[in-house]
C-alpha cells in the first residue's frame, strides 16, 4: 500500500517539479511570480488535444508540435505583456498583476474556443502495468517519470554546460554585469520563457493522459502547487525545484490515502508553511552574502 | 580612440553630465578624477551604453557609438570593470572569465588570454572552481579585471578598481594597471584615489558636478595647486 502511494506520488510529483522549473527559472531572472505559467500548462494540454482530435495527427507529432507553439506563447507572453513593462521600469508589482491577467486571458480563450467542459484524452499509449505483489506500476507511470528524468537531466546540462545556460545563470545574478559581457539579455529572456512554458506543457500533456481528461481549470491548482513546489524548494534554484515537486506531489497522495481525500490540496500548502516558518529561503535556497 | 563631445546623461530628471568632452588616445592611461556624486561612474555607464544620453556623441575609432546597444559595444572592444565588481558570485571563478570572453570564438586566442590572466593574477588560478561569492574582497577585484580583461579589450574601463582594499592591495593594483596598459591595452581608470591614478597615468580629467573642469598631463595635474587641494588633501 505504502510503495503503491509512493509510486503514484511520485509520478505525479514528477510534473509538478517540471511545471515548477518554470516558475524558479522565470524567478531567478526576472524576481517575477509568473502566475501565467499555470494556464500555460493547461493550454499545452489542450493544444496537443487538438492536433490530434482536430487535425488528426499522431500522438508524437502533436506532442512535439504543440510543446513548442507553447513554448512560443511563452515567448510572446513576455514580449507582449511583460517586456513592456520592464522597459518603462514599471515596479515589479506592476508584472505580477499582468501575469494574473494573462492567466484569466488564456483561460478565458481556451473555453471561447474549444468549449469549457471537460475533454476526455485519449489513451494513446495503452501499455499495462507490471505487477509486483500487490504492487501495481503502470508502463504509462513508468513513461512519465522517465520523460521528467531525462528532461530534468537535459535541462541541467543546458544550463550547467552550455553558453547559453551559462548566460542564463549571469543574467540571473547580475543582469547589468551580464550585459557587460556582451550577452543579449532580451534573448537570454525570451529562451528562458521559451524552456519553462514548453516543460509546462510536457507536464499539461502527461497528465491529461495520466487522468484521461484535460479541462480549462486544470492549470489553477496544478500551478499553484507547482509553484509551492518551487518556493518549497527554494525558488531561484534548479534542484529545488525537482526536490519540492517530488515532495508535493507524494506527500499529496500520501494525504489523501493515509488521511482522507480532502486533505489532498491543503496538505501540500501546510508542508510548505511549515518548513518556510523554519527555512524561510526554502529547502536549497540560500542567500549569498555580498562582499564589500 | 574614443571621443566624447557634449556628452549629457541623465538619470529621470536630474541631469547627471552636463556637457563632457574627453579624448583618449590608443596605448594611453587615462584617468577621471573627482569627489563622491561628480559623475565618473556615469561617464563609464554612458560610454558602454548602459545609459543613453540625450544629447552629445560617443565615437571609438571613427565609429559613432553613442546608440548603440551594450553587448554590441563590450564586443567592439570596449569592456568595462564595474565599480563594486559585480562578479557573478555563484558561479566558479573560471565561469566568470568564461563570460568575459562571452562574445569571443576564437578558441585558441581565448586559451591565450586565460593564460595571460592566470599569469597577471596567480591567485585566480588556484581559485579556478571556487565560487566567485565566496573570494575575498581583493580577488573579486582581480577577477573582475580579468573577467573584463577576457574580453580582449581594445580600451579596457576601469571604476574604482582600489575601493575597499588594504593599501597593500591598492598598490598591487596599480602595478597590474600599469602592466596590462604595457601589453597594449588603452585604459580609461576612474578613481577616488587620485594621487596613485594620477601617479600612474598619463593624462587625467578632472570631474565636478558633471562637468570637466581641468584637463592635462598628469604630472602638471599632481603639481596643480587647485588639484593639491581639493583632491590630494594638501
Amino acid at each position: 500500500m505504502f510503495f503503491q502511494q509512493l509510486i503514484n506520488g511520485l509520478t505525479l510529483g514528477s510534473t509538478y517539479a517540471l511545471t515548477a522549473v518554470g516558475y524558479t527559472m522565470v524567478f531567478g531572472i526576472l524576481e517575477l511570480v509568473n502566475f501565467s505559467h499555470g494556464a500555460v500548462y493547461m493550454f499545452g494540454a489542450f493544444v496537443v488535444l487538438m492536433l490530434m482530435t482536430a487535425l488528426k495527427l499522431n500522438f508524437m507529432l502533436a506532442f512535439v508540435i504543440g510543446v513548442i507553439i507553447t513554448g512560443l506563447l511563452g515567448i510572446t507572453i513576455d514580449k507582449i505583456c511583460l517586456f513592456p513593462l520592464r522597459k518603462k521600469k514599471a515596479p515589479k508589482v506592476a508584472s505580477l498583476i499582468s501575469t494574473i491577467g494573462v492567466s484569466i486571458f488564456i483561460q478565458n480563450l481556451v473555453m471561447l474556443v474549444w468549449g469549457s467542459e471537460t475533454k476526455n484524452f485519449p489513451l494513446v499509449l495503452n501499455l499495462g502495468s507490471i505487477n509486483i505483489g500487490s504492487l501495481k506500476i503502470s508502463y504509462l507511470q513508468i513513461i512519465i517519470m522517465m520523460i521528467a528524468v531525462v528532461l530534468m537531466a537535459a535541462l541541467t546540462i543546458i544550463i550547467r554546460k552550455t553558453k547559453i545556460g551559462k548566460a542564463m545563470r549571469a543574467t540571473a545574478q547580475n543582469m547589468e554585469a551580464a550585459k557587460l559581457m556582451g550577452v543579449n539579455v532580451n534573448f537570454v529572456i525570451s529562451f528562458t520563457f521559451f524552456l519553462g512554458a514548453s516543460l509546462a506543457a510536457v507536464a499539461g500533456v502527461l497528465v491529461g493522459m495520466y487522468y484521461q481528461s484535460v479541462d480549462p481549470m486544470m492549470g489553477f491548482m496544478a500551478g499553484l502547487k507547482a509553484f509551492a513546489a518551487a518556493v518549497l524548494g527554494g525558488i531561484g534554484v534548479l534542484p529545488g525545484a525537482i526536490l519540492g515537486g517530488l515532495i508535493i506531489g507524494v506527500s499529496e497522495i500520501l494525504a489523501a490515502g493515509y488521511i482522507h481525500a480532502g486533505f489532498r490540496d491543503a496538505i501540500a500548502f501546510g508542508i510548505l508553511i511549515a518548513v518556510l516558518i523554519i527555512r524561510p529561503t526554502g529547502l536549497l535556497g540560500k542567500k549569498v552574502q555580498k562582499k564589500v | 580612440m574614443l571621443k566624447l563631445s557634449g556628452v549629457h546623461s541623465y538619470y529621470g530628471n536630474i541631469e547627471a553630465l552636463k556637457g563632457i568632452d574627453l579624448e583618449i588616445k590608443e596605448r594611453e592611461i587615462v584617468t577621471l578624477i573627482g569627489s563622491n556624486g561628480a559623475g565618473k561612474t556615469t561617464t563609464l555607464k554612458t560610454i558602454v551604453g548602459l545609459l543613453k544620453p540625450k544629447t552629445g556623441q560617443i565615437s571609438f575609432n571613427g565609429k559613432d557609438i553613442t546608440n548603440v546597444p551594450t553587448p554590441m559595444i563590450t564586443k567592439m572592444g570596449i569592456c568595462l570593470s564595474p565599480e563594486g565588481r559585480q562578479i557573478f558570485p555563484r558561479m566558479t571563478v573560471r565561469e566568470n572569465l568564461e563570460m568575459g570572453a562571452y562574445t569571443r570564438s576564437d578558441k585558441a586566442e581565448i586559451k591565450e588570454s586565460y593564460e595571460r590572466i592566470y599569469d597577471l593574477f596567480p591567485i585566480l588560478l588556484s581559485r579556478n572552481n571556487q565560487q566567485a561569492g565566496t573570494l575575498s574582497g581583493g580577488e573579486q577585484q582581480m577577477l573582475a579585471i580579468g573577467r573584463a580583461l577576457m574580453g580582449k579589450p581594445k580600451l579596457l574601463l576601469l571604476d574604482e578598481p582600489s575601493l575597499g582594499l588594504a593599501p597593500m592591495l591598492v598598490e598591487t593594483i596599480f602595478e597590474l594597471v600599469k602592466e596590462i596598459n604595457k601589453q597594449g591595452t588603452t585604459i580609461l581608470l576612474v578613481e577616488q584615489n587620485a594621487r596613485m591614478a594620477l601617479m600612474i597615468a598619463d593624462r587625467g580629467y578632472v570631474l565636478e558636478t558633471g562637468k570637466i573642469v581641468l584637463c592635462d598631463d598628469a604630472k602638471k595635474l599632481l603639481e596643480s595647486d587647485e588639484v593639491r587641494k581639493a583632491y590630494l588633501g594638501e
